[in-house]
């Protein structure tokens, strides 16, 4: 855990907006550009892919990224490597201090194991996904394991691992640079099934700024 | 036949070995078993799994971990697909450590552990030193897929403990010659194994060693199964997997 704060300015942001919960969220971050997600009022799961903006099958690949710094919790230095090796983003503020890179994304079909086959039709963040993908011609085999942004899943020595709650209070947030041009795809996270948004999902802010 | 009257050998269909350092892909039925031996106790084995009739299935680290509550998958555990289903049920398991986090690796990778100008076809033939991401590019190539079907693997025989801060830590001389790891197929199975150093083995010498690969008959699962009846959680992936089976099978 290394918490850090920005110097960045949301008065001089190019893009500032509020995103709702349970809803997809995609856009192009080019080199040198910064993204702040903001966890408005706490405890809300920002579930994270990123793609090689010129090569959509180099993309964020969990294994590497834990593989390369050696630790399952990201923080600030923390960089995001694809699948290819290449580093596609770098945390560059945190206030935070804990993401996770191993939980994955809710599904329908996992939440039927997870909770019930009652919840199949609840929504979820893997549909969030695909719905946000297929603005960019990408589908079901684009899907890769994602970050979780604000979310904590501990693991103890003897393997266990649970989505227990959250430690982000409201305003916190995670600053990332874009090391090259990476497309973003969120899914703030509607899951009311476990305690990752704090039984409540919330907005959070993404913030743009440009390179210097 | 009772199981227990079957004479040794009489469930095995094929037996093969893969070489240190190569690769291997099959497709196999629904309840036929995969043995996986680490002959020289290396190591140096990789995973990839998918729903041979419908490829966009596959193996899914994090759901596997987060349903079951587990990183760490042995006897009784299955590996789940990203669709609720099972793909692999851990039948048996005698080497008892198995990684599934830590992903595999690639040239890049095995450029910074065995220096950049070792290891090629032009000074070692074909005992050159292949990477894991090649491998899988190569056996997956076979079925219409590639690198975007690239997914986190399961790593048989390789112990990674994690530090209570999350760091990852490479268990040295935990492997044992001989270990050896049964996966059951739940639907037909699409599998691709690479038998390359794990990607955390600080070994600066690469020497993955041989596996080999032995696939027996299809026994059903009788209704006491272990893993059917492990837990809620994987019940209820049983109960998804056969209603897909009943669909495809039909």
């Amino acid at each position: 855990m290394t918490l850090l704060e920005s110097r960045l300015d949301p008065a001089s942001a190019v893009h500032d907006e509020i995103q709702l919960p349970g809803e997809p969220w995609t856009r192009v971050i080019t080199a040198g550009q910064r993204l702040r997600i903001v966890d408005l009022e706490g405890l809300q799961a920002v579930d994270t892919l990123c793609y090689d903006a010129h090569d959509y099958e180099n993309r964020y690949s969990a294994a590497n990224t834990i593989r390369a710094q050696r630790n399952l919790f990201l923080t600030t230095g923390s960089e995001l490597v694809s699948t290819e090796g290449d580093t596609l983003a770098t945390i560059v503020a945190d206030t935070c201090g804990h993401h996770d890179t191993v939980g994955g994304a809710c599904s329908a079909e996992s939440n039927t194991c997870r909770f019930g086959h009652h919840t199949r039709s609840m929504h979820n963040c893997r549909d969030n996904f695909l719905n946000g993908l297929s603005r960019h011609g990408m589908g079901k085999r684009d899907l890769a394991p994602n970050i979780n942004f604000f979310m904590n899943v501990p693991v103890t020595v003897d393997g266990h691992l649970d989505i227990v709650d959250g430690i982000s209070a409201p305003g916190a947030y995670v600053e990332l640079r874009a090391d090259r041009d990476v497309l973003f795809v969120i899914s703030n996270c509607p899951q009311l099934n476990n305690p990752c948004n704090g039984w409540n999902p919330t907005p959070i802010r993404l913030l743009v700024w440009d390179a210097g | 036949m009772n199981p227990a009257d079957t004479p040794p050998g009489a469930d095995l269909l094929r037996e093969e070995i893969i070489a240190a350092g190569g690769y291997w892909t099959r497709t196999l039925d629904r309840w036929q078993r995969l043995r996986i031996t680490d002959v020289e106790g290396r190591q140096a084995c990789s995973l990839l799994a998918y729903n041979a009739d419908q490829p966009t299935e596959r193996f899914n680290a994090p759901d596997t971990v987060k349903i079951q509550n587990q990183i760490f998958l042995t006897t009784g555990r299955v590996l789940f697909s990203d669709l609720g289903r099972v793909l692999f049920s851990i039948v048996d398991d005698t080497g008892g450590h198995h990684d599934a986090l830590a992903g595999f690796g690639d040239s890049a990778v095995d450029a910074a552990r065995y220096g950049t100008d070792t290891g090629t076809y032009r000074d070692l033939g074909n005992d050159f030193q292949r990477n894991a991401r090649d491998n899988f590019v190569m056996a997956l190539g076979r079925h219409g897929l590639g690198r975007r079907d690239l997914v986190m693997s399961f790593n048989p025989f390789a112990r990674v403990r994690v530090a209570p801060e999350g760091a990852l830590e490479w268990e040295p001389d935990a492997g044992r010659n001989g270990a050896a790891i049964e996966l059951r197929a739940e639907m037909r199975v699409l599998v691709a194994i690479s038998a390359t150093p794990h990607v955390l083995d600080p070994d600066p010498r690469y020497q993955p060693g041989p596996l080999r690969v032995e696939i027996q008959t299809a026994r059903a699962p009788g209704p006491d199964d272990a893993c059917r009846t492990f837990s809620d959680e994987a019940r209820r992936g049983f109960e998804n997997t056969d209603d897909y089976w009943a669909q495809v099978s039909a």
